[in-house]
């Protein structure tokens, strides 16, 4: 069987989920990963031509509430747990390339 | 360069705020100048263990814009986790809709100069959170908001079918008027309701060959005016760098751009590489949504007529100018306003003139629509006859307007009690008319004798008579009479 995934695409999958990794990590997860895809792999062999994709795993949907106002936690709760505060805002390191939004 | 010639090419994708009174996935309050981090909650912090749960009014409010849109309506759709990392997403992904977009398709009439319309097709209407504000006033740190976090938006994409600054305004405008209209945003730009990210490239023809400049995004702009300027930029600025460099579109060298307000221009943003690597996956803490048909119907029962549909119509129907069945045609409180003025009676041109140069400019005042002035479509009507009667002149009618919407008083009453009544009583102005011949003698040779001072003569005369009944004879009758006895 092919590999499946390489020490590159590790690594990229690190950086993009933010995780620093020491080569030694990289080559360990690297083998391990490679297992797990491997062993999901198997589901190829099945053969799924009459099957329907699935979006969610449960057979129900829409599942609403009504647009109506509930309570919100307030700043000094919602602020309880940030590592650091500036008056009613959360306090982060400095941004340098701002592309927010959605 | 004698033999070039191009053509600015822009698609827009557009993020509209819609109304509801609560985020996407959670009941927390919108909320607009509140305490920073004030309106939020375990599900839109994206606290562990929370679970999101759709708003009904939301996911209704974006079936009738795609409705509207000319989209068709997906009959499944799905909720997908766009990941990325940034402070103002608590999650560290966005809920968003990738390959199931709960509209698709469509397009958009826009308005062009001389009544006509150009169609600007739509790739896509989906539905997805906000994230929430970063600020970065505050020295060596940022600071994060979190109240706009899980604010429902609704992403329009459209296709590159614009092609000059004005068009690319005219559908932002458009789309304004659409979403106002139906009543699922309150499109108000100065509180960030809907922003705007346009595609902007060139096609350039040179020398019997075609080139492409490379395709710039320009970044979150939220007012029309840097929308157009944007774009108009760009054109100047794409056109420049082609006959600098030659380079031309490729795979890979498409760049983001940010706008500067302060000298109007974009400046150049450095992305990281792997910025688009989102990758997309099914949300499974959210089921799907299925649209059924009885559903639908529902909802295209709450359709209206559309502002350009309406606006050709008072063209076409009503004689009016372009330009007044624009104004009257923005606000949908004010174009039925209108509609049932014309209903009791008014003619349409008067009450136009009556309510683009009065009721406007009051409701504009009072910071309320057409509708809250207090006043009634048939005690307008009513008014707008007597103008067209001349019991009133157009002056006075404006005047007379205001007046009922202060007192609520009828206009006729309105009209006694404000002297405002116009003498069109033929015997009686003759009368006057009499007199001031009588009184002025050498004004009235003046006149006769034709001459290069007969007209200001003329004027003084009628002057005369308008004075001696305190400025309540109505001028057209006047100068008729006038001209009879003159000849
Ligand atoms: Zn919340």
């Amino acid at each position: 069987m092919q590999q499946q995934i390489d020490a590159d695409q590790v690594r990229k999958v690190a950086k993009l989920g933010r995780l620093e990794l020491t080569d030694a990590e990289v080559e360990a997860f690297t083998e391990q990963l490679g297992a797990i895809l491997a062993y999901v792999e198997k589901m190829n062999e099945l053969d799924t031509t009459d099957v329907e994709p699935l979006a969610h795993c449960l057979p129900i949907s829409n599942v609403f509430r009504d647009d109506v106002v509930g309570p919100s936690l307030g700043t000094d709760n919602a602020l309880a747990n940030a590592p650091q505060r500036d008056g009613s805002f959360f306090k982060v390191p400095k941004i340098l390339d701002d592309s927010s939004g959605a | 360069m004698s033999d070039l010639s191009y053509k600015v090419i822009v698609g827009l994708e557009i993020h509209v705020q819609l109304a509801t009174r609560t985020k996407m996935f959670c009941g927390c309050a919108l909320s607009f100048g509140e305490e920073a981090n004030s309106r939020v909650c375990p599900v839109c912090l994206g606290m562990p263990g929370s679970l999101p749960v759709m708003n009904k009014q939301a996911v209704e409010y974006a079936m009738l814009a795609a409705l509207a849109l000319h989209c068709e309506v997906a009959s499944f759709t799905k909720w997908d986790r766009k990941s990325y990392y940034y402070p103002d997403l608590p999650k560290n992904y966005q809920i968003s809709q990738y390959d199931l977009p709960l509209g698709s398709g469509g397009y958009i009439e826009i308005p062009l100069e001389g009544g006509r319309t150009k169609r600007i097709r739509l790739i896509r209407a989906h539905l997805e959170e906000d994230a929430g504000k970063n600020l970065h006033t505050a020295g060596s740190f940022s600071q994060v908001d979190l109240n706009r976090a899980g604010t429902p938006l609704l992403e329009i994409v459209t296709e590159p079918d614009m092609n000059s600054a004005a068009e690319v305004r005219a559908l932002a405008v458009e789309l304004q008027r659409i979403v106002r209209y139906l009543g699922v945003s309150e499109a108000d730009m100065q509180k960030g309701h809907m922003r705007f990210e346009p595609n902007i490239n060139l096609l350039i023809e040179r020398a019997g060959l075609q080139f492409r400049t490379p395709i710039v995004e320009v970044k979150n702009l939220n007012s029309f005016r840097a929308l157009e300027r944007s774009v108009a930029y760009e054109t100047q600025r794409q056109l420049d760098v082609f006959l600098e460099t030659g380079i031309t579109m490729q795979m890979g060298n498409k760049s983001t751009r940010g706008w500067n307000d302060a000298d109007e221009t974009t400046v150049l943003q450095r992305e990281k590489e792997e910025a688009h690597d989102y990758r997309y996956f099914p949300d499974p803490d959210l089921v799907p949504v299925t649209t059924t048909p009885e559903w639908l119907d529902e909802i295209r029962s709450r359709l209206c007529e559309l502002p350009v549909a309406r606006q050709m119509r008072y063209v076409g129907e009503y004689g009016l100018s372009d330009y007044d069945a624009g104004v009257l045609t923005a606000e949908r409180a004010t174009a039925e306003f209108f509609e049932q003025t014309v209903v009791a009676g008014a003619d349409p041109k008067r009450v136009c003139n009556l309510l683009t140069q009065a009721g406007l400019k009051l409701a504009n005042e009072r910071g309320c629509d057409m509708s809250a002035l207090g006043i009634a479509p048939a005690a307008v009507a009513n008014l707008a006859q007597m103008a067209d009667a001349g019991t009133v002149s157009a002056t006075a009618a404006s005047t007379i307007l205001q007046a009922m919407t202060e007192t609520g008083k009828a206009p006729e009453l309105l009209a006694e009690e404000m002297n405002l009544v116009q003498t069109s009583d033929a015997g009686e102005l003759e009368r006057i008319v009499d007199q001031v011949l009588a009184e002025n003698v050498q004004a009235v040779e003046d006149v006769v004798s034709g001459g290069k001072k007969s007209k200001k003569a003329r004027g003084f005369l009628l002057g005369q008579v308008i004075q001696k009944t305190k400025g309540q004879a109505n001028p057209k009758v006047v100068s008729e009479i006038l001209d009879r006895k003159l000849s």
